[in-house]
């Protein structure tokens, strides 16, 4: 029991992580109509500046503003310089710029900061556990890591549904001539979208640094599961990001907690081994092809 | 016959190919065959790459799972014969005759499966299902440790070939240039035909193919099996080459690879894609031999051509109009 509540919040924290990166992602496409996947380079650019700054400044707390600002710094530029000129052009065209951008960034992390992983240290405030049940004692940090999920989640919905600039937001993505002909700065919103989708995904590179190790080619793999994610959700859905995210994020690291266990109950020896492993790095695409056949427009389909 | 500038490059690619075993000889290497046979092989993925994302503007970013599961059809046919280990009652087999249609026809299945399923979505669901499900393989032979997981899986010796060896350098050469232009004359066959025309027609408008009665999702499906039996049987003639595979084949760099194949050269064009896949290689083997941060160099290049060339070179040779 102990176990499974331990597997629940940790699947939950990977939820949070991945909603974080799912929310720039579907709002830049859901908003400009490109796909990015320089999203993850984004994502790495902020770990590997939080674990540049750790390293120089010996704190975690000089770190996490050290990754944003990186992150949404990268992201402005990006878009100024290259994404800008991919608005009016096919996927074809958005995939392979970016595409290009990845290799770029990997290729200049590597060069720069060399391939061996950098470790960085969970702050000290945050290095202990807490019993959240009697007998029951979780890592302090990954607690954190997880109300900051949920408070950027909450901020989010705020941003969108109540303020001007989420009102711009919503008009932009629904009928983008019409916010132009009403005289928004339809240039200057796309950057700030951009930027803050590059932000986020900062936010999550810099968050994760302390719990996993910090590489080249970080960002790829976090990416692909991001798709997963939207793709479930439906691609231009906040609501969708989010819903996405905890299915996707629970049902890997359940998955990986529990089937080969399972499986091990009724078969026996190496099969049972082998068969785990691959069933279980799996799972998560077999429940997105669930979902196509259900719904192939996501669970949160966005019209037009 | 009028000669048309594309005319003329055809001829001219088609000769450099032929030329390639004499410039070996005058040159006193074999290193210029060993290239030539992977731009072969890389050709034969881009040609069929085209086919989905030229012709039928469906952009495929998992082309490399079907190049992937051709090369470890042949691997693990092999490596069951070698190790005297039978795989559901069969012995395994290490006649290409065998093997390489084998590995067409596993990467077919593989095809219509994720085929059937990314085929009911359009888009940029499209591009980022057929990611995910080619991931999804990476995963899969990562975990299988029983052939090499992550290590890969090394084959003892080149297929035989109707029983005959083909490890001479040469030999292997003129079978892939023969693989490509199969490959190459059956992409020419049916972009003029009855099945061409309705998957160019439902690239233009879906709609209107599908209300003249056509089942646009049929034809697709059959274009996207096609076209994976061609990676399939590309993957196999790799595994040949190096005598390794690894889910790195599999890898979604390696779909992103061909992609960049595919566009350098031109889109729905029929030599594009070899020029495409040629130019790729060349570049690749001289930044590497540079630098080992080549991607530093080759990414921004990728990037331009996205931006300022989406014809591709061969667009940019073949001047405007012409086809």
């Amino acid at each position: 029991m102990q176990l499974v509540l331990e597997q629940l919040l940790n699947g939950l924290q990977l939820s949070l992580t991945l909603f974080l990166l799912a929310a720039g992602l579907t709002l830049v496409f859901g908003i400009m109509g490109v796909i990015n996947l320089a999203h993850g380079s984004l994502y790495m650019i902020g770990a590997y500046a939080g674990a540049w700054a750790a390293a120089k400044t010996g704190t975690f707390w000089l770190a996490l503003p050290a990754g944003l600002a990186a992150a949404a710094l990268v992201g402005a530029a990006m878009e100024l310089l290259v994404v800008r000129r991919l608005y009016a052009r096919e996927h074809l065209s958005q995939v392979l710029a970016t595409f290009g951008l990845i290799l770029f960034f990997n290729g200049f992390i590597a060069w720069s900061a060399g391939r061996s992983p950098l470790l960085m240290e969970t702050p000290p405030q945050l290095s202990g556990f807490v019993e959240i049940l009697p007998g029951l004692p979780y890592p302090a940090y990954r607690l954190a890591m997880m109300g900051v999920g949920v408070a950027v989640a909450l901020g989010l919905w705020y941003m969108i549904s109540r303020t001007r600039i989420g009102m711009l937001i919503r008009a932009g993505s629904d009928k983008r001539e019409m916010v132009e002909a009403l005289g928004v700065d339809i240039a200057k919103l796309f950057t700030l979208v951009f930027a803050l989708g590059a932000l986020l995904a900062g936010l999550a590179g810099v968050m994760v640094g302390p719990i996993r190790s910090v590489q080249v080619g970080m960002g790829e793999q976090v990416l692909i599961t991001t798709f997963v994610v939207i793709v479930v959700g439906g691609i231009g859905s906040i609501r969708g990001a989010f819903a996405g995210a905890l299915l996707i994020g629970m049902c890997d690291t359940l998955g990986r907690a529990f089937v080969p266990m399972l499986l091990k109950s009724w078969l026996s020896g190496p099969l049972a081994d082998g068969l785990g492993g691959a069933l279980s790095s799996v799972i998560i695409y077999l429940v997105m092809a669930l979902v196509l056949i259900v719904r192939p427009r996501g669970l949160f389909p966005v019209s037009g | 016959m009028k000669l048309t500038r594309t005319g003329v490059f055809t001829i001219v690619v088609a000769l450099a190919f032929l030329a390639v075993p004499y410039a070996a000889t005058l040159l006193g290497s074999n290193y210029v065959i060993t290239l030539a046979t992977r731009v072969a092989i890389y050709a034969i993925v881009a040609v069929s790459l085209d086919m989905l994302v030229g012709r039928s503007n469906l952009v495929s970013f998992g082309h490399a799972a079907y190049f992937g599961l051709g090369g470890y059809a042949v691997a693990i046919s092999a490596f069951h014969l070698a190790n005297d280990v039978p795989i559901f009652g069969w012995a395994g087999t290490n006649e290409a005759l065998i093997a390489w249609p084998l590995a067409m026809f596993v990467a077919g299945f593989g095809a219509l499966i994720i085929g059937a399923l990314s085929l009911r979505t359009a888009g940029v669901y499209f591009i980022m299902i057929t990611l995910a499900f080619a991931q999804m393989l990476f995963f899969l032979f990562v975990a299988l440790k029983y052939y090499g997981g992550d290590d890969g899986l090394s084959l003892s010796t080149r297929n035989l070939f109707a029983g005959n060896r083909i490890t001479d350098a040469r030999t292997f050469y003129w079978i892939c240039l023969a693989a490509l232009a199969i490959c190459l004359l059956l992409s020419w066959r049916i972009l003029n035909s009855r099945f061409g025309m309705v998957l160019r027609g439902a690239a233009a408008s879906e709609r209107r193919m599908a209300a003249l009665g056509f089942p646009v999702y049929r034809y697709r499906l059959a274009a996207f099996v096609i076209a994976g039996m061609m990676a399939g049987l590309a993957g196999a003639l790799w595994a040949n080459q190096n005598r390794f595979v690894s889910p790195d084949m599999l890898s979604w760099v390696r779909s992103g690879e061909f992609l960049v194949m595919v566009i350098m050269g031109g889109l729905s064009s029929l030599v594009g894609p070899v020029v495409g896949a040629a130019a790729f290689l060349l570049i690749e083997s001289y930044l590497s031999g540079w630098t080992e941060h080549w991607q530093m160099v080759f990414g921004p290049f990728v990037l331009l051509v996205a931006v300022f060339a989406p014809r591709g070179l061969w667009g940019a040779l073949r001047g405007k109009g012409d086809v």
